[in-house]
């Protein structure tokens, strides 16, 4: 796995901003300019061959200054047995992210999933609309301000724990 | 050449509704059909009838009121999401499952496995239009929801498991309906399997139909029986053992076309291959405790809780969701009865997860639908999203 990372802070040096290991993955957190860069060439190149796309997912971490909005792509090198996690943040008020689904087709319904409940805005997606939710829906649920439950609710208020 | 023939003549394609509800496609699934004559030129599937936004419920529920939420991503086989969100916990607190619990899990999640298989087989049938397989083998279903009834009490969507091992052992009722479904087991299948395998209507039904190569069924993120099926040999128990797996023997069935008789035959094989691993795992099934040593996780025995004060604040904690979940970002998968089922978690130590994402393995290759059918028959477009094996509930979440 090291070698990995080696390679791709000797091709991306400053695009690179952080390695750790959580758990039994490596993360690699990338900036998001060179998102697509990086995920091309961990597709694409032979020593590399991350050609799976396990998943992918975002992220909404209010009060991380410039991050409060993260996407996380997890990739998989099936012959080697290797797993890779590539996160990469971004501010409030700049979602667009490029798209993934050009590399796998499989990124076009994960990413209006994502798009549905963050409001990612994926820029090249050839049907960027929501997926789960109504068309009408004017928000993006799983944003952290939104809470569960209706807040004009009082039957559920927990007098005795604060919650 | 006369003025009619020079003519083009308009063509039109007639459009076709196929559900939210329809009888043929076993779930709430809109599939928005062009059709010419008979063939489907092209498909808009909508999804998310079911959605019940379990990635935002996760976020208000202690770690222990999620399992709950599991059952109903894959409800045909409800153990296997249970035993993985407990494993995904245990490894974000780093705790050692005793082996027989390993074991137990292992039993009941080929239970679920099978169970899992023998609905997408048969209903493959059903949709061929051979209804008695179906009739034959689902007792066998019943036989396996019997056990998991006398396992934790419930049929359909279990809960069953507990973070950091089993809520309780094997009774020796639950033996005794094991070794009678293990000793059964097999001549059933056979009957089942003589109805349908080399039966010449199914085959002409099912074969090159549906059909998707290695390469489209990986970049669709194919996992699970319908990737084995187009031939490639990966699987999350083999590739990333996790509950003692590897302590295990037992073959990976892959097919060739990827068409639907692959899937069919894939999954008939597994079947039997999960019943060899019941087998071992009853042979050697090892003594011991059936949960590791997390007291804060675990809930105590009652008598303790009604007789000692740490048992009883233990108790309340979990009770009360205040459990010492550490930081971390931890991501498991299981094989499901469809494929890699993963959970990602972050954990801010809060008592709620900060983050769950469900790796949901229908969601992912139902989008290969429309591609899959495009340019067959609607009866066979039927029959390709039978043996794809879409479960609603795994699909909209």
């Amino acid at each position: 796995m090291e070698e990995v990372v080696e390679k791709l802070r000797q091709r991306f040096d400053s695009g690179i901003l952080h390695v750790e290991q959580a758990y039994d993955f490596p993360v690699v957190v990338i900036a998001k300019q060179s998102l697509i860069d990086v995920l091309t060439f961990l597709k694409n190149d032979p020593d590399m061959g991350f050609s799976f796309l396990t998943t992918l997912c975002g992220l909404h971490i209010p009060g991380f200054e410039g991050g409060e909005f993260g996407m996380m792509y997890q990739l998989h090198n099936l012959p080697k047995n290797r797993r890779l996690r590539i996160k990469t943040y971004m501010a409030e008020n700049d979602l667009d992210v490029p798209t993934v689904s050009n590399l796998w087709p499989t990124a076009n319904w994960m990413e209006r999933q994502e798009y549905d409940f963050f409001g990612f805005n994926f820029v090249g997606h050839p049907d960027l609309r929501r997926i789960l939710n109504m068309d009408e829906m004017n928000y993006h649920p799983l944003r952290k301000q939104y809470p569960l439950e209706d807040l004009g609710k009082h039957d559920k208020d927990d007098k005795m724990f604060g919650r | 050449m006369s003025e009619f023939q020079t003519q083009v003549l308009e063509k039109e394609y007639t459009t076709l509704n196929l559900g939210p509800t329809h009888p043929a496609t076993h779930g709430i699934f809109q599939n928005v059909l062009q059709m010419d004559g008979e063939i489907i030129v092209s498909n808009e599937p909508t999804i998310g009838y079911i959605h019940r936004a379990f990635e935002k419920l996760a976020e208000r529920r202690p770690y222990n009121q999620i399992a709950p939420i599991t059952d109903r991503l894959n409800y045909c086989s409800a153990p296997i999401n249970n035993m993985g969100w407990h494993m995904t916990v245990e490894k974000l607190i780093g705790c050692e499952v005793p082996k027989r619990a390993q074991y137990i899990r292992v039993i009941i999640m080929e239970l679920a496995r099978i169970a899992d298989h023998i609905i997408c087989d048969s209903v493959i049938g059903v949709d061929t239009g051979a209804l008695s397989g179906f009739l034959y083998i689902f007792q066998e279903r019943e036989h396996i929801y019997e056990i998991f009834e006398e396992v934790c009490g419930a049929r359909l969507t279990t809960n069953t498991g507990r973070i950091g091992g089993m809520e309780r052992d094997f009774s020796p009722k639950a033996w005794e309906k094991l070794e009678y479904f293990v000793k059964h087991f097999p001549e059933k299948l056979q009957e089942f399997e003589n109805l349908l395998l080399r039966n010449r209507i199914f085959m002409d039904r099912t074969i090159n139909v549906g059909a998707i190569s290695a390469e489209r069924a990986l970049a669709y993120g194919f996992t699970g029986p319908n990737l084995r099926a187009a031939g490639v040999d990966y699987d999350v128990r083999v590739m990333n053992p996790y509950s003692s797996y590897e302590d295990f023997i037992f073959d990976i069935p892959v097919g060739t076309n990827g068409d639907t008789y692959d899937r069919f035959m894939v999954r008939l094989e597994e079947m039997k291959q999960s019943l060899s691993i019941i087998k071992q795992a009853m042979k050697n099934m090892p003594d011991g405790p059936i949960h590791a040593d997390v007291p804060e996780f675990y809930l105590p025995p009652k008598e303790d809780v009604y007789s000692k004060m740490e048992a009883l604040i233990y108790q309340f904690k979990i009770v009360m969701g205040e459990m010492g979940v550490p930081k971390g970002e931890v991501y498991h998968a299981v094989e499901g009865g469809n494929g890699e089922l993963g959970f990602y978690l972050i954990s801010d130590g809060g008592r709620t997860p900060f983050r769950l994402h469900f790796r949901r393995p229908c969601f992912i290759y139902y989008q290969a639908y429309p591609e899959m059918i495009k340019g067959s028959m609607l009866s066979d477009a039927i029959l390709t999203m039978s043996s794809m094996n879409v479960i609603a509930g795994e699909l909209d979440a």
